[in-house]
């Protein structure tokens, strides 16, 4: 059986105990599962023509999202990048608005100005989806600046994936994070794939983000990325150091991505039984597990399961009757008066 | 009024905007203690801290995402590429991050900032510290584009570009940080996309930028001088916003376009100007449009060779005259 980088790591379980509390716990997943459905529903309305364009989905990926977003207050800033509804979904942004603007619809995030790739919803924190890779690394630096500068306690949050680490951005914005202690928080999902490429071939290090923080004078830190409990826990611990002024966290979360890189990717470049082993440590399953160790029932978990899947019912229902974007914001938002003149 | 160097104005401007608005912020590489590497900011250090005016590492990609990243959020940052040259290594916050983000978010995100940087040859830097890359950033939908001619315009333009809600590139001339000029005291704001007529005339339009504005004013002079032909010299100060009104206006009065740019010839801000005027003023013009540009070639290091390929009074004067004349 080929070896599965990242996995053996992986499933090193957590001590279990109860820091997080019931409340908590459903929350992060009520998000998870809001997540799973979404991108679901997503790829199932890409096959009926009805997501236009591209669109990078989070399956397998839930935990992260979810715990970070949890951890983090009202005010807390999220860089995502392409891969973004996710994060966005998880700073509580509807699902209508998600599905809208993957449909390209006006009822859309962004009224189908944006599209899959930019989701942005500032009034949720959600501070734009970035889809140059690395190109977000150095203005969430930026946006911590401001919060250092202006004594803010707001953190910036950046997610990105594996890929991203071995562009020269990454490495910039990690030095100026680490000169200036940012109050930024750098998140690499680790899903294993490069776009159709393993990361271990195109990378000098087995740890594409861990294993460069010493470069930066970070710690070295990698957990698994399935276990939304974990996630919470670090993201937590990283955002408190933030906060108190010790500067940025690299955080190198270990998953795997359910489906291909793209829309346009059947994932064929995989290891025959790799996706199965991988759904053996799905995260909405070991949460679902974890909900029942605690004495969470079976009728509570169902009714979470229950309400998401209405909820994204509702939404896709919604953006089907939505009217496509009208020909008069084409001309809108260029420039800050509104317009888009470049001339008199 | 004081007498004033092109670069002693860089941080008489900068000085005026972080001294009435506490969220102006200016980073880049060795411009705080050091006084920047052609000397533009001494003393803003001095003036306004560390915590203000910060020296960055060599990293240009992380220098714009930052000014973004505080843009977004709320400060007004100015930031440092020191060779103009230089936004080819970040020219993805220039062409996809900074001028796009509004427009994507559907008018959620904002990015008030300037990139100030070192533009323009006459250093004998050879090929990649001398180029004039206005037309890089011109071509670009979100972005505005500034490039003053004088100290004065520094000041007012520059006060302008940081109070502006756009990002803003704003091109210095190297070779005019040495330039002197009057300078009124007090504080100076003008306004973006204003031409200015500098020397009126009645018999060709001659537009110029940055370095070819005492240029084609030395031209204009000789020309009257040596030939009697009078021409309007209109310093374009801003390509993005373009003022097109003065620009058709003076075409519609001399009935001849001439552009002097510096930049080499292929898609130069002259070519664009050039087809707004064949579009809405072509039966204004008596005789054919004509660019004065630096040849399609790599600038070269030595002195006696960038001499050369830089349009000079000379050749704009002569270029003129035997366009007016033949």
């Amino acid at each position: 059986m080929p070896k599965t980088p990242g996995l053996a790591q992986a499933v090193v379980t957590p001590v279990v105990n109860d820091d997080i509390g019931e409340q908590l716990r459903l929350k992060l997943y009520h998000s998870q599962m809001l997540i799973r459905e979404a991108e679901q529903r997503a790829f199932d309305l890409f096959l009926q023509n009805l997501v236009k364009g591209t669109s990078h989905l989070s399956l397998g990926q839930e935990a992260i999202a979810a715990g970070f977003a949890e951890a983090m207050r009202p005010g807390d800033l999220s860089f995502c990048t392409y891969r973004g509804h996710a994060h966005t979904l998880a700073r509580g942004v509807s699902v209508e608005k998600v599905l809208g603007e993957l449909m390209q619809r006006d009822n859309g995030l962004m009224r189908g100005k944006g599209g899959s790739m930019h989701l942005t919803s500032t009034e949720h924190g959600v501070m734009g989806s970035y889809a140059i890779i690395g190109a977000h690394l150095p203005i969430a630096c930026g946006a911590a600046l401001r919060a250092q500068y202006k004594g803010h306690s707001d953190v910036s949050v950046c997610f990105f994936g594996d890929g991203t680490t071995n562009i020269g951005a990454f490495h910039e914005a990690l030095n100026f994070a680490a000169i200036w202690k940012l109050p930024v928080v750098f998140v690499c999902e680790n899903n294993l794939y490069m776009e159709y490429t393993p990361i271990g071939e195109v990378t000098a290090v087995e740890h594409p983000a861990a294993d460069r923080a010493s470069a930066y004078g970070l710690d070295r830190i990698i957990i698994d990325g399935n276990d939304a409990d974990i996630v919470y826990r670090t993201a937590s611990a990283a955002y408190a150091r933030a906060r108190a002024g010790h500067g940025p966290s690299l955080i190198e979360c270990m998953t795997y991505r359910h489906s291909g890189h793209s829309r346009a990717d059947p994932a064929k470049y995989r290891p025959e039984g790799e996706l199965e082993r991988w759904k053996q440590h799905d995260p909405v399953v070991i949460y679902r597990e974890r909900l029942k160790q605690f004495g969470i029932s079976e009728a509570a978990i169902a009714k979470i399961d229950e309400d998401v899947r209405r909820e994204v019912d509702e939404a896709t229902e919604a953006c089907k009757k939505a009217p496509m974007p009208p020909a008069d914001i084409l001309f809108t938002d260029v420039y800050a008066d509104g317009g888009w003149a470049w001339r008199n | 009024m004081a007498e004033l160097t092109y670069r002693d104005a860089v941080a008489r401007g900068i000085a005026q905007e972080m001294a009435r608005d506490p969220d102006v912020i200016f980073f880049g590489e060795d411009v705080a203690k050091a006084g920047g590497v052609f000397k533009a900011t001494v003393g803003l250090y001095e003036q306004f801290g560390p915590k203000r005016v910060r020296d960055t590492p060599i990293s240009e990609q992380a220098i714009l995402g930052a000014a973004m990243g505080a843009a977004m959020t709320g400060l007004k940052p100015i930031a440092e590429i020191m060779f103009s040259d230089f936004v080819a290594v970040c020219f993805d916050y220039i062409a996809n991050e900074f001028p796009k983000s509004r427009y994507m978010s559907n008018g959620q995100l904002k990015c008030p900032l300037v990139v100030r940087t070192g533009n323009g040859a006459g250093s004998r830097f050879g090929a990649q510290h001398s180029q004039s890359v206005e037309n890089w950033c011109m071509m670009i939908p979100g972005l505005k584009v500034v490039a003053p001619s004088t100290p004065r315009d520094v000041i007012g333009l520059l006060a302008a570009s940081v109070r502006d809600p756009d990002p803003v590139i704003f091109l210095e001339h190297k070779s005019l940080y040495a330039m002197k000029g009057e300078v009124p005291d007090g504080e100076i704001v003008d306004t973006l996309g204003t031409a200015s007529i500098i020397r009126p005339g009645k018999d060709a339009t001659i537009l110029a930028l940055a370095l070819m504005v005492p240029r084609a004013l030395a031209a204009a002079e000789k020309l009257k001088a040596e030939h009697g032909i009078d021409c309007e010299v209109i310093d374009v100060r801003s390509l993005v916003p373009l003022d097109t009104q003065t620009i058709l206006g003076s075409v519609g009065r001399t009935h001849r376009l001439f552009t002097v740019e510096e930049n080499p010839r292929l898609c130069g801000w002259g070519a664009e100007i050039v087809s707004i005027v064949a579009d809405e003023a072509f039966y204004d013009l008596d005789g054919p449009p004509v660019r004065i540009t630096t040849p399609h070639i790599p600038l070269p290091a030595a002195d006696i060779l960038e001499d050369m390929v830089l349009p000079t009074p000379e050749r704009i004067a002569e270029t003129i005259r035997r366009s007016l004349q033949s």
